[in-house]
């Protein structure tokens, strides 16, 4: 069972690999996305349906990732969540495989996910929160050591960090990390200097989920309320909120930028999956097949989108597929 | 003694006709002939020598036609032959066509009357007339009648002359029958007709200008004869345009113009005018063809003050438009619109009016009063202000009461409308009524110029769209400059991202419904939690035909909660849930709660909404519990299974898609009809029917404090009798439909004279509902006398009802009764 890893509520999903078990309705889910699933024309063409539908998760889904089978084999990917056990856990997906070769133990229950950036081969950064209920923690991977701990200033009083995102500018190889916060608030740190570069209040709630498109320095965060922000980053590393953009029904999840910077996604407790233009935030579609809140998606490489909902299913969606 | 005088001239003239007469008459050699008839055309001028201007006219007025007449009496085939290449037939024709013309065509007319009816003569005599037509030569007949001064004696000419111009395709078309030729056809000869009464107009104006007196009269008789006839289309749609185009620019003209109308007879009057009025392209047209002819003559005032307001109502907008304006161009003529406002709006606001005339005619009406009010200004208003008001409010209050929703749109456009304009200062008046295409219109007319509000429409919407363009632009330009040039807008076209429908997109309802239907009852009367009622409200329809058991424990319960139910917070579709929620509980436990809803009916303290939601329910229940194959599908709402949203209202797209994809893919082997058919299954109406019915129909004429049907409440009678109609007609097939159709009948013989049209097209469609659903040897067996009296009401209804609906309903019964009878009639023995 390549899901669902028993005592854990992550759950992990090779898409490219695993899809053909778990497929309904087509046979062949090849890389190319048939032509005919393209929106038709004016006037405004029903909402689409998704292109396939994974069931037999038996649980609640809440992480999703799409495992290139390009990326190279025996590349083992880690996918992050702690469990209730505390843990998080390092999956060797290789060639079919899903076995747990490590674990790492954390310090804090929290709903916030880990966040990982490749920093050479078989050298990861690892992001995921640490103790206190404040901090973010940095390790290496898979050597697990610490690099550091990010704690704000104690007059800041962020609250826990709800979600975390590594990158690196184009310009420079030090790593930084955007961290939505408890009270609303996006920061962005340098993580080798370990000081926070700017923070903005973006929201009035808890950032639920946030992503970050470098090539325009502009990021989109959601939280338990109502709306949407998109918010962008100066040369002077300096956070400024853009605007915000109103939902018909509280709760965002997760967004996620696809891959070419043109799509946006988002995830709702209202058991819907949105999609925007990114960069005009136009309203494109309304994904209603869930019957309950989404919790996770995940945009391959090749633009389809993947969602995972606490119904217990996840949906794959081919939305305006040309890249 | 002048004449006297002159006698050696016309002696020689008489002696020259009379030898050539001889000849004709008497010589079989061509070129002798040839030659007389040649020395006879000197007198026609236009020869190398012509004959003296006395001889001419001496010819031209006292012999020419006897003489035509002699040529029309030789006319033969072999006559003509007598020279070659038909230049015999050439020169006899000539006489005709160059001659004095009214002469040539009473003489040409007269000969196509006395030919025999096929005969060569005749076809030879029609062509000519063809050529004398397309020769022009009707202008010349026309022009000689302006020219001469009218005279008692020349009046009988005039007479005959007139009948015969118009007549002339009737002639024509009765002598010829099949051979008539194209040119004689109305349609051809009326607008020939009018090029030719403009080519003498012409030679009128231009006689004017050279100081000549002239008299249109002949113009105006065959103007008006033409159009009494019923050829204003023809005759003035070649006229009316070029009119207008020579009236525009000169004073000469325009008075030709008014003098030409002016002199119309006053028994023509009336379809000049209206010729004039519908082909005119507009007021200033009007007023230039025109004049201030309403001012001069009483017929042309009584016909458009009062014949094309009030008596007919056919004309379209633009008509009615381009004749009030006409009426309001000038400042002599605007005491006539006021007039006719006042007399407009009295008879708008006429009860007695609302309820005989037709629909149209109010329609029609209701936009005069508009168009006079575009056009006329406060001050003239004001004088007549408290007399318009009084007519205003009066018509408003009974427009208000009619039970037809068209007439109290009407009432409430025009109120609105006038109410402004009469009473600016006034605080505005303001009713809701649905838009349509018609309510558009008449708001549309209360705007004096059309063409200055339609910028002002175009304006608002290009405003916020550049306003969003320009925000889109700084969102998009304020990023850092961090993206590469150029690859921004070449890849980000929005073009290719067609968004998709997201009207699905609602609000997600978060509070649970109750489960039992138990429940709902406490949950609709006592909970707090409005979003729990709302979600009861929702949810109750698909817990009802859940559990039809639980709901025939507290069936009347739930109807009396659901009856009494009020909207308290904008939830939207209330109505329709709350009617849907009672159907089912109707249909679940049909008798107890019809029992309890036809009593309610009756009962005191309801307010006429919930009395005529009483009655719905009964009907939607009625047809829901007759409709076969009920039980294979119940209605539920929604998909099953974890589909979209639960509680979203409308059936979700994708379904539809998947359905059509389902058909498109499916091959079915028999092409009979589509899908199967319902599955034979018991009328579930049948049983119950009477429960339905009778406690209805019992009460009517017992009115009580509150409820009075057959007075003020004709509303709720005509949807009672609606209602009863229509539960007729779903109990066919039931064995208590003969005592429901003998009640019915007898009910609606009780309220055949009705006042209310809608109470009327109720009774109507009541029997026909009797015919379709009592078997046809029960109804004659058990109701021959009320049949006998209802078809003899049907037909009487069928010719004098105003309302156009119910004269076709009566027709349509009577067409049913007909039907009957030739079924039940055994086929007559061949």
């Amino acid at each position: 069972m390549p899901l669902a890893p028993g005592t854990s509520h992550t759950s992990d999903f090779a898409g490219r690999s695993w899809s053909e078990a778990w497929t309904e309705g087509r046979d062949t889910p090849g890389d190319c996305i048939p032509p005919s699933m393209v929106a038709p024309p004016s006037p405004p063409p029903p909402p689409p349906d998704p292109q396939f539908v994974l069931r037999g998760a038996r649980s609640a889904v809440h992480a999703l990732h799409f495992c290139g089978g390009a990326q190279g084999q025996g590349h083992p990917l880690l996918l992050s969540g702690q469990g209730r056990d505390l843990r998080m856990h390092v999956w060797d997906l290789a060639e079919g495989r899903n076995a747990i070769v490590d674990s790492v133990c954390l310090e804090s229950v929290g709903f916030c996910r880990g966040s990982v950036l490749a920093c050479g081969p078989q050298r990861w950064m690892l992001a995921m929160p640490g103790k206190g209920g404040d901090e973010v923690q940095i390790l290496e991977m898979p050597s697990k050591t610490s690099v550091c701990s990010l704690k704000p200033e104690a007059e800041a009083r962020p609250g826990m960090p709800m979600c975390l995102q590594l990158w690196q500018a184009d310009s420079s190889p030090l790593p930084l990390l955007l961290a939505g916060y408890e009270d609303g608030s996006v920061a962005l740190w340098d993580v080798s200097a370990r000081k926070v570069c700017s923070r903005v209040a973006c929201h009035e709630e808890p950032v639920m989920g946030l992503d970050f498109d470098s090539q325009k320095a502009r990021g989109v965060s959601g939280s338990a309320e109502k709306a949407l922000a998109v918010w962008s980053l100066d040369e002077q590393r300096a956070l400024q909120v853009h605007g915000t953009h109103q939902l018909t029904n509280p709760g965002v999840a997760d967004v996620r930028i696809r891959p070419d910077h043109r799509l946006l996604a988002t995830a709702g407790w209202d058991h819907r999956i949105r999609v925007f233009h990114w960069r005009t935030m136009k309203p494109l579609a309304v994904l209603a097949f869930h019957s309950a809140a989404v919790h996770c998606l995940a945009f391959a490489t090749d633009g389809l989108l993947a969602a995972g909902s606490g119904d217990q299913r996840i949906s794959v969606w081919s939305l305006y597929p040309r890249m | 003694m002048k004449s006297r005088g002159m006698d050696p001239v016309l002696s020689t003239v008489r002696l020259t006709v009379r030898e050539a007469v001889h000849t004709l008459s008497s010589s079989e050699d061509g070129g002798c002939i040839f030659s007389t008839l040649g020395s006879l055309k000197r007198y026609l001028g236009e020869t190398e020598n012509p004959a003296l201007p006395e001889e001419q006219e001496e010819f031209a007025r006292i012999h020419f036609s006897t003489f035509l007449r002699c040529l029309v009496g030789k006319l033969s085939p072999d006559w003509l032959e007598l020279l070659p290449d038909g230049q015999l037939e050439e020169l006899w024709a000539s006489f005709f066509l160059e001659g004095p013309a009214d002469q040539a065509f009473l003489v040409l007319m007269e000969a196509i009357e006395g030919a025999a009816s096929p005969s060569f003569r005749l076809m030879k005599m029609a062509r000519l007339l063809a050529r004398f037509l397309s020769a022009g030569r009707m202008a010349a007949v026309m022009e000689g009648q302006c020219r001469q001064q009218t005279e008692p004696a020349f009046s009988l000419l005039q007479e005959t002359l007139l009948s015969k111009v118009v007549g002339l395709p009737d002639h024509l078309g009765n002598r010829l029958q099949r051979e008539n030729l194209a040119g004689f056809f109305p349609q051809n000869y009326f607008p020939l007709l009018g090029e030719e009464l403009l080519q003498a107009l012409h030679v009128v104006v231009e006689s004017l200008r050279g100081g000549l007196d002239c008299s249109v009269s002949f113009l105006s008789q065959v103007l008006g004869k033409a159009c009494v006839h019923g050829r204003q289309k023809e005759l003035l749609g070649v006229l009316v345009p070029r009119l207008t185009a020579l009236t525009q620019g000169s004073c000469l003209w325009q008075r030709v113009c008014w003098r030409l109308v002016e002199r119309v007879p006053d028994r023509a009057m009336e379809a000049v005018l209206t010729g004039l009025v519908e082909a005119a392209s507009g007021p200033e047209v009007l007023s230039w063809l025109l004049g201030n002819l309403v001012m001069k003559s009483k017929k042309a005032q009584f016909v458009m003050t009062q014949k094309l307001l009030f008596l007919q109502y056919r004309y379209t907008t633009p008509v009615l438009r381009s004749l009030l304006g006409y009426l309001a161009m000038d400042s002599q003529r605007r005491p006539l619109l006021i007039q006719a406002l006042k007399e407009l709006l009295e008879t708008w606001g006429s009860s007695s009016a609302i309820r005989r005339a037709p629909l149209a005619q109010q329609h029609y009406i209701s936009k005069a009063i508009l168009v006079c009010l575009a056009h006329l200004g406060e001050a003239e208003l004001q004088d007549c202000r408290d007399e318009l008001l009084a007519s205003l409010m009066a018509g408003v209050q009974s427009h208000l009461d009619s039970s037809l929703p068209a007439v109290r749109r009407l009432g409430m456009i025009v109120a609105e409308v006038a109410s402004a304009q009469i009473h600016p200062e006034g605080p505005p008046l303001r009713f809701q009524y649905e838009e349509d295409e018609l309510t558009r219109e008449l708001l549309a007319l209360a705007t004096p110029q059309p063409a200055a509000d339609s910028p002002s429409e175009a304006g608002p919407p290009v405003a916020p769209v550049t306003a969003e363009t320009t925000n889109e632009e700084m969102v998009s330009s304020g990023g850092p400059q961090a993206q590469p040039e150029g690859s921004d807008s070449e890849l980000d076209s929005d073009d290719e991202f067609v968004p998709y429908d997201m009207s699905g997109d609602t609000e997600l309802r978060s509070s649970k419904a109750p489960v039992y239907v138990r429940d709902c009852v406490e949950a609709l009367t006592t909970s707090e939690n409005w979003e729990r009622w709302e979600a009861t409200l929702r949810a109750l329809e698909g817990l009802i035909f859940r559990s039809p058991a639980a709901t025939q424990e507290v069936s009347v319960e739930l109807a009396k909660v659901l009856l009494h139910l009020e909207e308290k917070t904008g939830v939207a579709g209330f109505e329709a849930l709350r009617q849907r929620a009672l159907v089912a509980v109707t249909v679940t436990d049909p008798v107890r709660v019809a029992e309890y809803l036809t009593t309610q009916f009756y009962a005191l303290n309801y307010s006429l909404r919930q009395r005529m939601d009483i009655l719905d329910v009964l009907t939607l229940a009625a047809q829901e519990l007759s409709r076969p194959g009920r039980r294979q599908k119940p209605p539920q709402r929604g998909p099953p299974g974890p589909g979209p949203q639960p509680g979203s209202p409308a059936t979700p797209a994708w379904q539809a898609v998947v359905e059509e994809r389902i058909r498109s893919k499916t091959r079915r082997v028999s092409k009979g009809s589509a899908g199967q058919g319902p599955a034979a299954d018991p009328n579930k109406f049948n049983s119950v029917a009477g429960y339905f019915f009778f406690p209805l129909i019992q009460l009517f004429d017992r009115p009580l404090v509150t409820f009075d049907l057959l007075g003020d409440d004709q509303l709720v009678l005509g949807r009672l009798v609606h209602t009863l109609g229509a539960l007729m007609y779903l109990s066919v097939n039931t064995m208590v439909a003969v005592p429901m159709g003998k009640a019915l009948l007898e009910f609606v013989w009780a309220l055949r004279f009705h006042g209310d049209i809608y109470v009327r097209q109720g009774l109507l469609s009541a029997v026909s509902s009797v015919l379709l659903s009592v078997p046809a040897e029960r109804l004659l067996a058990d109701l021959p006398d009320e049949l006998l009296e209802a078809q003899s009401w049907l037909a009487d209804v069928a010719q004098k009802d105003p309302d156009e609906d119910c004269r076709t309903l009566a027709i349509k019964a009577l067409l049913l009764l007909e039907k009957l009878r030739d079924k039940l009639l055994p086929p007559p023995p061949p």
